[in-house]
């Protein structure tokens, strides 16, 4: 029988806030343990939440660039469990009424565009966390964590395989780093998902009975716990099984899907409204200010990238993969003023190539757009060729000069004077007659060892349409 | 609406609430008596009537985005029951 895989994610963003979403204690990653944790993270009586504004503002920001609805009354619930990593008893998130309500997002796959729809996005207030391992058989918890605003994004069930759920991870993790919302740093959990994953036989309407994949921190494993996760699925139900709603946890070392032990009644969180938390009001003067703040988005970009520096799809696809090395590109174009063709060439292909050999973030790379555009001025302007500028390339990378400093100091200004090559051309054809006796009997391959002498004469800085086009002319 | 034991023995579990055997009829019989309350409630026309989300007609404050509190780790560690290496010490809890 053929199979159909169904997929929805949730993902859970963190925001970044300077502090927690209900408490003014430091968000900050790397703390020591429970040194950000106020009294109101700790769920101590007598506190109050306050909601932090800032947590709001970016909740919208989001919604209009998915062109989701913005609720103008948003309300926030206690959804109730037991777990030591949550003080109160209860998270405070939303139920009825989220901030954000149905949006969209546009996916590429095997060059087609596919719309996935967000059913919602919601503030919540993240857990702590638990350290299971040396307390002589305790639990250590570190709230430093718990209160740090997020933003959890439910998908549609759209996607309907492994990448196209990869697909749309990416352009949500591309989409809240340009909107500066999160800083999508997966290694320390500022972005996490879920994915529910049901099969059904193809052509069915109705949706199979769907696992929920919990806490995958990698795009790669992502991929690899749905695909493995699909396969026991179909498995399972050829084999005669049902599949039963759980929660399961993915496995990579062994590369394969585990029921969690199912708590008992672990579904019923008894949601209702907070109340010790107002209704949110989202005013159109909030609406206002966060759409005159709403920078260029990543598939506008993309197409402005194409159309102005006439990029294919792929280059503009690496180039405003961040909002950073966009800048960066734009940068160098603006600052060398040089070809759209030179400078795409050079940021997506070398500067990106050492950036990755050199595993840097754009944030940390030792050359700056401005000195890569002072490198690109002196190949268009014929100072250096194609293969010198490598070379200056690395010598950029490696010290704070400038491509002009290095192309003076190591003597590398390509000689564009014709006098000079000339008499290169000369001395090299009066030393060997025997191979222009050859050429000149027909042999054309000859030809390249002549460009060949040259070049090295001139220690490689003979501009070489010059040196071909000289050549020619002499040894007529 | 009427209540059996075993729902209120959920009840109570999903709350963590230890329950005297002897209460549970008391329990089940108040809790019906609620639940009746809210059906006979449950019967006014509210089709016209935006649901109330809090008693207080009014809107959340927000707070600006701006660090003010402190470390204070040892003061709130001082009442806890086991602490180490600056971590709350709780009972084992698997996955």
């Amino acid at each position: 029988m053929e199979w159909e895989t169904v997929i929805g994610l949730e993902i859970h963003a963190q925001m970044a806030t300077k502090t927690k979403i209900f408490s003014a204690a430091s968000t900050a990653y790397g703390a020591e343990p429970n040194t950000q944790a106020c009294a109101v993270d700790l769920g101590l009586p007598g506190v109050l939440p306050v909601l932090n504004q800032e947590a709001v503002r970016m909740a919208v920001k989001f919604g209009m660039a998915i062109e989701a609805e913005v609720a103008d009354y948003s309300v926030f619930a206690r959804k109730n469990y037991f777990y030591p990593d949550l003080p109160k008893g209860y998270q405070i998130s939303q139920m009825e009424l989220p901030i954000v309500g149905i949006g969209h997002l546009d996916i590429e796959i095997d060059g087609e565009t596919k719309r996935i729809g967000v059913t919602r996005a919601h503030l919540e207030e993240d857990a702590g966390k638990s350290l299971h391992e040396d307390f002589h058989g305790l639990t250590g918890i570190d709230l430093n964590r718990a209160g740090t605003p997020l933003l959890e994004i439910v998908s549609e069930p759209d996607m309907r395989s492994a990448k196209e759920a990869v697909a749309y991870m990416r352009k949500i993790h591309e989409l809240v780093r340009y909107l500066e919302i999160c800083d999508g740093n997966m290694q320390e959990g500022s972005f996490r998902c879920d994915a529910n994953v049901s099969v059904r036989p193809k052509g069915q309407q109705e949706y199979g009975t769907r696992a929920e994949l919990k806490n995958i921190n990698s795009f790669k494993f992502v991929e690899k716990a749905i695909n493995i996760e699909v396969e026991r699925q179909i498995d399972l139900i050829e084999s005669g099984g049902t599949v039963v709603q759980e929660t399961r946890l993915y496995d990579a070392d062994n590369n394969e899907t585990r029921s969690m032990r199912s708590k008992e009644e672990a579904n019923d969180y008894r949601y209702f409204p907070d109340p010790d938390l107002l209704p949110v009001e989202i005013t159109d003067q909030l609406r206002a200010q966060v759409k005159a703040d709403l920078p260029e988005l990543p598939s506008v970009k993309k197409q402005r990238f194409m159309e102005q520096y006439g990029q294919d799809k792929e280059t503009a696809a690496t180039l405003t993969s961040s909002r950073q090395l966009a800048d960066f590109y734009e940068t160098v174009a603006k600052e060398s003023g040089c070809t759209a063709k030179l400078c795409s060439n050079w940021v997506s292909v070398n500067f990106l190539g050492a950036l990755n050999k050199a595993n840097l973030e754009i944030a940390e790379t030792p050359v700056n757009a401005e000195r890569l555009a002072g490198l690109l001025k002196r190949i268009a302007d014929n100072t250096i060729s194609g293969k010198t500028a490598k070379q200056v390339f690395d010598s950029l990378w490696e010290s704070d000069l400038t491509a002009d400093e290095i192309i003076e100091q190591q003597g590398l200004k390509q000689i564009t004077d014709s006098g000079a090559i000339e008499a290169i051309i000369d001395k090299i054809i009066a030393d060997n007659p025997a191979q222009v006796k050859q050429y000149l009997s027909g042999k054309d391959k000859v030809f390249g060892f002549f460009v060949g002498q040259v070049m090295k004469a001139s220690q490689g800085k003979a501009n070489p349409a010059e040196v071909n086009k000289m050549l020619k002319d002499k040894l007529k | 609406m009427s209540l059996t034991a075993d729902e209120v023995k959920k009840i109570a579990h999903l709350a963590r609430l230890g329950i005297d055997e002897t209460d549970i009829d008391a329990y089940a019989s108040d809790l019906s008596n609620m639940l009746d309350l809210m059906t006979q409630m449950g019967e006014t026309n509210t089709d016209e009537i935006q649901p109330m989300a809090h008693p207080m007609d009014q809107m959340q404050r927000l707070r600006p985005d701006v660090v003010t509190e402190k470390n204070q780790r040892e003061h709130f560690q001082s009442i806890a029951p086991q602490t180490e290496a600056g971590l709350y010490l709780v009972p084992k809890v698997l996955d």
